[in-house]
């Protein structure tokens, strides 16, 4: 079963075509991983997903449910899907279970969060999902005052309280050591199994795409050039798929 | 490294490029020059006229001591007014920049129209003095501190909207990003992703517009809006040269007194 339709998506900064009519489909609850060099377009990809990016044409389905920049329906639409980011994005300033509670935005009215009211149900979801992921303890520090992956972990919390259909993870540890990628990634399939949410993720290597994926996507200049089933693959194919996607790029 | 494993690839002639350095004669300095002296002409400088002047300068101190504390009471009540303008003042234009400072940020305007509108309104604010200004709400709303308030409420208004709108333009970009794709509004983005990087900043920079409008706020009197700068005139004109005194050294030290709380809360923020 499909969870994201993407239709002949078109994107282009200024004279620059970042996407070329890409289609593709991503099935219900299959990890799936987007591959390429630098600059193919990953980022962008997932963006038109929950429209942070604007599409210059085509269509983007989520779960049956069509992409607008009507600003109510957008809300509607990112509500269901969560997004993490290399870089954390948490807001440094504030506590940690203040920035975990932003993942309720979208169930808050504009007013009571001006006066930063949530529910206590918010508060409870929040402490849950911080628990979670195991940084329960830290709720009340500032998240700036956390290691890389302590902030990565809280991110993936602030999208789960969204409760989301759909997790977006764009390069979700290329600013992460190996080690901590490990239990992020680990965290974040383990999770996305158990809380039946589709994942979708950009990733760097290879081998974690092997290790963490159902299905690959290799995207090279704007275009979609490969899909492979991960367990009928091999390094050595996928490996192949990236010189083939070098040689792409340096044509 | 021994000396001879250094190699230049290409010879240097130390001369020449202390020579291609060295400060070179330009025409236009000439012109600078003669614009600079021009001023000082049409400005009716005068280094004599300075000089004869000074007894009379001196005869003012003179008759200045010992200051007149007489009409302490009146005063510090009107110094305590002169502050009063100056806090309501400044927080009248926290809020009127607020809007206008959103409008005028390039990330969050609605629209190339409202920014544009919202920049112009920022500039002509800024640009026209407090004293000018509190001379239109004199004529507006009569003599008297409200005058002055609503001026130093205009005045700072432009000058903090404008600090807002680039404060709010340097954000940083991932956060508004991550927040907006939890589906948050606007206001909420504003809300959780751009005033809690930008606070600290605004809140400095409110006090030190507080500290710059107390200050104008001494002299706003002088023009029938409120405060010390009233007496101070008064007591010039009937040359009560020695009130004149005792009001500039209780204005002295009200602004010595609020610098220093000033600096304190800054140096809690930052």
């Amino acid at each position: 079963m499909l969870v994201i339709h993407i239709n002949k998506v078109n994107k282009s900064f200024g004279n620059e075509l970042i996407l070329q009519s890409v289609s593709c489909h991503i099935e219900r609850y299959t990890p799936t991983v987007i591959l390429g060099p630098s600059g193919a377009g990953k980022s962008t990809l997932l963006r038109c997903i929950n429209g942070l990016v604007e599409i210059d044409g085509g269509q983007v389905t989520v779960d049956n449910v069509a992409l607008s920049r009507h600003p109510r329906k957008l809300r509607e639409f990112r509500k269901s899907i969560g997004m993490i980011f290399q870089q954390f994005n948490l807001i440094q300033r504030i506590s940690v279970l203040e920035n975990v509670l932003c993942g309720r935005l979208a169930y808050t009215s504009t007013f009571q969060s001006l006066l930063t009211k949530f529910t206590n149900a918010d508060y409870e979801l929040a402490c849950q999902y911080l628990d979670k992921v195991g940084l329960y303890e830290k709720r009340f520090q500032k998240a700036g005052q956390l290691s890389g992956g302590q902030q990565q972990r809280i991110s993936i919390a602030r999208a789960l309280v969204q409760r989301p259909k759909v997790l977006l993870a764009d390069e979700p540890v290329a600013s992460l050591d190996p080690k901590t990628s490990q239990v992020v990634l680990d965290l974040l399939t383990k999770i996305s199994e158990e809380e039946k949410i589709s994942l979708v993720l950009t990733l760097h290597s290879v081998e974690l795409a092997l290790q963490y994926s159902k299905k690959i996507i290799g995207l090279n200049q704007g275009k979609i050039i490969a899909q492979y089933d991960t367990d009928k693959t091999n390094a050595a194919e996928i490996g192949s798929v990236y010189d083939q996607l070098e040689e792409v790029a340096n044509l | 490294m021994k000396k001879d494993e250094f190699h230049l690839y290409t010879k240097i002639n130390i001369e020449t490029i202390k020579h291609q350095m060295a400060p070179r004669f330009r025409w236009y300095y000439i012109v600078l020059l003669i614009i600079v002296l021009v001023c000082f002409q049409q400005a009716g400088f005068s280094l004599t006229k300075l000089i004869r002047g000074l007894p009379e300068m001196a005869n003012f101190i003179v008759n200045a001591f010992p200051p007149d504390f007489t009409r302490f009471n009146e005063l510090a009540l009107s110094i305590l007014q002169t502050v009063e303008i100056s806090i309501a003042g400044t927080f009248l234009a926290v809020f009127i920049a607020l809007p206008i400072g959103i409008g005028a940020s390039a990330n969050f305007s609605p629209n190339p129209f409202v920014y544009r509108i919202c920049r112009t309104l920022l500039n002509a604010t800024r640009s026209v003095s407090e004293m000018i200004v509190a001379l239109v709400f004199v004529t507006a709303v009569g003599l008297g501190p409200f005058s002055g308030l609503l001026a130093l409420a205009v005045h700072s208004a432009g000058m903090l909207g404008k600090f807002y709108a680039d404060a709010i333009e340097n954000v940083s970009k991932g956060e508004i990003e991550a927040i907006k794709s939890t589906g948050a509004t606007t206001c909420q983005v504003l809300k959780f992703a751009v005033l809690p990087q930008v606070l600290p900043e605004i809140i400095t920079v409110i006090l030190y517009r507080w500290e710059v409008n107390i200050r104008a706020a001494t002299v706003l009197g002088m023009v029938g809006a409120g405060g010390i700068g009233f007496d101070l005139i008064t007591s010039i004109r009937l040359f009560q040269y020695r009130e004149s005194l005792a009001i500039v050294l209780l204005t002295l030290i009200t602004v010595a007194i609020i610098d220093q709380i000033n600096n304190q809360v800054r140096a809690k923020i930052i």
